[in-house]
């Protein structure tokens, strides 16, 4: 604010005293906000801060109980997305919304306003128009579902800004993109605010936040936490600048966050400190051996093709690779979800290729699953019922069939205490969680009760700087005591984290294993890439 | 839970007890509200209907009223409770599982004419409560085995059951006729229908009423299907995999199992209705008979929410409309047919308020911004912006 342009030009947004309340939680408590043309304004916050709350309020899917909206200095009432898009406010959501059997073009023109005949040739050059103000090549026959995760993102952001809209607001968007997508997302970003669009642009990630942000701003359990200018983040150091965002971030907790923000920041000193295959691996005991294991993908998704690895007690296997070759299967195929068509998956030495999944849950097999929501818990259940829905049946939580809640609630409540999760109460339904609180219910589960094998699946995922840590460090403490585990991850930094081994897969098949060492990166970037020559399994 | 709701508005805050009562309360009222509202506005249109037809509809409803309850209406309603309860139990248990089970006229018919066809017979060789016994479970499996078929395609290979299960109503249907008309035909009659059960053979009445024992059956099983679905695992497991089927997959729960269990619970308390229902009140079954239970009960399971207790208030409902109406029907000189419109209205409403309240939960205003605008443009009009 130091240097004062003469005419203050009209934002494009001002939200002024946003308040929204759900029950048992006060998602946003007052917050006021402006968000400037040709400016990316940053909404940094941990997970259950209220960011998506305030968006969701934006782009007209919730209603603010108090406070007000200008929109060009108007004040506006957004009370459906259609307001939202009328009065020139694009929304790209954490969640692709395209349809995937359809082509670009196609899933363009749905967004247009509708006319009875579709005018193809208008939206053809419509989006040659916007492919080069964002300074991309789309290919408008493409069928969606087949482009790579960074494209379909580009088409959702043409999408949102088809009808010309003004204001970009991007909900996460680097959380499913490779580091080139977000390259390539942050050039476009660039064009857009060339051209004088507005962008919210909202994260978890301060890295990110200092990256693209022109302007960023601090949101914590609701409130307004803090904002830094452009003339801030101009002059002050990284390190200052980081130490302030922390600061706002987490409050009082700043001291040993501050250690996990520098421990995922700095490489070279997190190798020193738990990298390097030594320590970790032990020879002894292997709990979980795939031996040349098949297994079909469903629809889209690839399938796995002779798969083999072995993981001992004690020891945490890293699986690298970029989203789509086959991750899934691969966790389902030991989790026992998915059949195996051909080959065996090993507990203990004992093939398990004809247990059930319940079967395998028994003998210590847990599966953290990264579908979250889709299938790890069930929204309409509550905290408790949800902890318990692996053990359905299990004495001493039934007895002759009939559930004993107090017991269950009893166990519940130390498991919520255990693995810290934030919850109005133990019959809150779980859907109501914040991502951050769903992956501790999900942790408390597969981890109480003896686990022995876990497969954990992008376990950190869209989680918070903080609450990542925390997982991270859950995983070490549990191979400490004896357990094996299987990290399948697209996040490499948190692999050589973790990691003794880290095998990659690449195209259904595992191309290679990795000792965790000095020039792990590298080895596995050139397999994951294809350069290294995978050794061909006959 | 029952325990946690006892607790009075206002001092919910109590250290153990982490969710507001007030909270729960007002989620009750709102339940209630939503249940409710339905039924009083279709009765209110019906009102409206009989009055642009020139008809009165106070008196209608006090006809209804009339018939339905007093000088011993209630009677007939009762005993018309009795297979629509059945038939809205088993209902409940497989849309809970998020199964849509709509083989119910197979299941019943071809149930109704095994109890009408070996009725006669099993009640003058066995004793009553043997050939009782026996007539039911032969009904049950009828209507459980006639599940079986869908309840596999579905649970081995995804077939979509709404097809399969309407399919295999339509031969249950043709069946159960061929059998009224063929090795059933009573002899003694050119009517195409099975033997009649003789009047001191059918389910003995209740101390001095026309009611038989049959409603004291399905009554008594409103609570066990309620503990069945609330407090045991095959309960739960059915509400997992009908709220979120990848879940169930993902925690294990054997969906084979809990879908073809599930589907012949359905078919048993279907085929149980059709046997209490003929034993009770019809005493032998007509070709191209379909007294259509199911049609009529499925906007009550659904307005009572899938629950087995809130259910019984609906049907004894609709069974007073049903038995009074028809009654009102005539002498307002209109087609029984009416009180399907009355019917039909309620799912009508039901759906505009369903909507309408997840747009509350949503946090958006009841009305839609369509019809706000709408509201809002003559007023406009009279004050033009500045």
């Amino acid at each position: 604010m130091a240097r004062r342009q003469s005419p203050e030009p009209v934002p494009a947004i001002e939200l002024i005293d946003i308040t929204k309340r759900f029950p048992g939680v006060l998602a946003n408590d007052r917050v006021s906000l402006t968000v400037r043309h040709g400016e990316v304004h940053c909404l940094l916050g941990e997970n259950g801060a209220g960011k998506s709350t305030l968006i969701s309020i934006l782009s007209g899917m919730l209603r603010p109980d108090a406070g007000s909206i200008r929109v060009n200095g108007a004040e506006v009432s957004i009370i459906s997305p259609r307001d939202a898009l009328r009065l020139g406010i694009g929304t790209v959501y954490q969640h692709s919304t395209l349809i995937p059997a359809l082509t670009v073009l196609e899933n363009l023109m749905l967004g247009a306003r509708s006319r009875l005949l579709l005018d193809r040739e208008g939206a053809r050059k419509r989006l040659a128009e916007m492919a080069s103000m964002l300074g991309v090549e789309v290919d408008p026959e493409a069928r969606t579902g087949d482009l790579a995760l960074g494209r379909q993102q580009q088409v959702e952001i043409i999408s949102a800004l088809w009808r010309g809209s003004r204001v970009l607001i991007l909900d996460e968007p680097t959380s499913m993109l490779t580091p080139q997508g977000v390259e390539e997302l942050q050039k476009a970003l660039r064009h857009l605010k060339e051209q004088g669009t507005a962008i919210v642009f909202i994260t978890h990630k301060l890295h990110e936040a200092l990256a693209v942000g022109d302007r960023i701003s601090i949101l914590r359990r609701g409130q307004l936490e803090g904002s830094l200018s452009p003339d801030q983040l101009a002059s002050w150091s990284i390190e200052d600048l980081r130490a302030a965002i922390i600061r706002l971030m987490f409050g009082e907790e700043t001291a040993d966050v501050a250690g996990a923000a520098e421990l995922s920041a700095d490489l070279a000193e997190v190798e020193a400190e738990y990298g390097g295959p030594s320590g970790l691996v032990s020879e002894s005991g292997v709990l979980l051996e795939l031996k040349s294991v098949c297994a079909a993908g469903i629809g889209t998704e690839a399938g796995i093709e002779d798969v083999s690895l072995r993981v001992s007690a004690g020891e945490i296997l890293g699986v690298a690779g970029i989203d789509g070759n086959g991750q899934r299967s691969l966790a389902e195929a030991i989790a026992g979800q998915r059949r195996v068509t051909s080959g065996t998956v090993e507990l203990f030495g004992v093939a398990v290729n004809r247990l059930s999944v319940s079967a395998r849950q028994k003998l210590g097999l847990r599966y953290v699953t990264d579908d979250r929501l889709g299938e790890g818990i069930v929204r309409k259940l509550g905290v408790s019922t949800n902890l318990f829905l692996k053990r359905i049946g299990e004495p001493p939580f039934w007895r002759w069939g009939r559930i004993d809640r107090r017991r269950i609630n009893a166990e519940a409540s130390a498991l919520v205490k255990a693995f810290d999760i934030r919850t109005p109460g133990l019959e809150t339904r779980a859907g109501t969680l914040s991502g951050g609180n769903v992956q501790k219910l999900l942790l408390a589960r597969e981890l109480s009760f003896n686990p022995k094998v876990v497969v954990f699946h992008k376990p950190t995922y869209g989680l918070d700087l903080k609450t990542a840590e925390h997982v991270r460090a859950v995983v070490r403490d549990l191979v400490s005591q004896g357990a094996a585990a299987v990290v399948i991850s697209t996040d490499l930094d948190e692999l050589i984290e973790l990691c003794g081994r880290i095998a990659v897969l690449s195209r259904r098949r595992l191309v290679g294993v990795v000792d965790n060492g000095p020039h792990a990166a590298t080895q596995i970037g050139s397999l994951i890439v294809g350069t290294a020559q995978p050794q061909e399994v006959a | 839970m029952a325990a946690e709701s006892e607790v009075a508005p206002g001092i919910g805050l109590a250290p153990d007890v982490p969710a507001p009562a007030p909270a729960r309360l007002t989620r009750w009222w709102r339940i209630l509200l939503r249940s409710l509202a339905p039924v009083i506005l279709a009765l209110i249109a019906g009102g409206l209907l009989l009055l642009a037809l020139g008809r009165d509809p106070v008196q209608f409803y006090v006809n209804v009223w009339q018939g339905g309850v007093e000088s011993g209406g209630w009677q007939n309603s009762a005993v018309l409770m009795t297979p629509l309860l059945l038939i809205a139990l088993g209902l409940i248990v497989v849309f809970r599982a998020g199964i849509w089970n709509l083989g119910y006229d197979g299941q019943y018919l071809l149930a109704a004419a095994l109890v009408a066809g070996f009725g006669p017979h099993l009640l003058q060789t066995w004793p009553a409560p043997v050939a009782y016994a026996l007539l039911f479970l032969i009904a049950g499996s009828a209507g459980a085995l006639w599940t079986v078929v869908p309840a596999v395609l579905k649970a081995w290979y995804e077939t979509n059951e709404i097809i399969t299960t309407l399919m295999m109503s339509f031969i249950g249907v043709g069946i159960a006729n061929i059998l009224v008309k063929g090795p059933f035909q009573d002899p003694t009659v050119n009517i195409p229908q099975t033997r009649t059960i003789p009047f001191a053979k059918l389910l003995p009445n209740l101390a001095g009423t026309r009611v038989n024992l049959g409603v004291l059956v399905a009554l008594g099983a409103v609570p066990i299907v309620y503990y069945l679905l609330t407090r045991t695992s095959f309960g739960l497991r059915l509400e997992v995999l009908g709220a979120n089927p990848r879940a169930a997959r993902h925690v294990g729960i054997s969906l084979r199992r809990v879908i073809v269990t599930t589907f012949v619970w359905s078919g048993f308390l279907i085929g149980l209705a059709a046997a209490l229902d003929i034993l009770g009140l019809w005493a032998y079954v007509r070709a191209n008979w379909n007294p259509g239970y199911g049609d009529t009960v499925i906007p009550f399971v659904f307005l009572a929410r899938l629950n087995p207790l809130v259910i019984v208030p609906f049907v004894a409902f609709y069974a007073v409309l049903s038995t009074g109406g028809d009654l009102a029907a005539q002498q307002a000189n209109l087609p029984t047919d009416f009180l399907l419109v009355l019917v039909a209205l309620i799912l009508l409403f039901m759906t505009v308020i369903e909507y309408l309240g997840r747009r509350r939960d949503l946090g958006h205003s009841y009305l839609t911004p369509g019809l706000r605008e709408a509201l809002r443009r003559p007023l406009m009009r009279r004050r033009p912006a500045p």
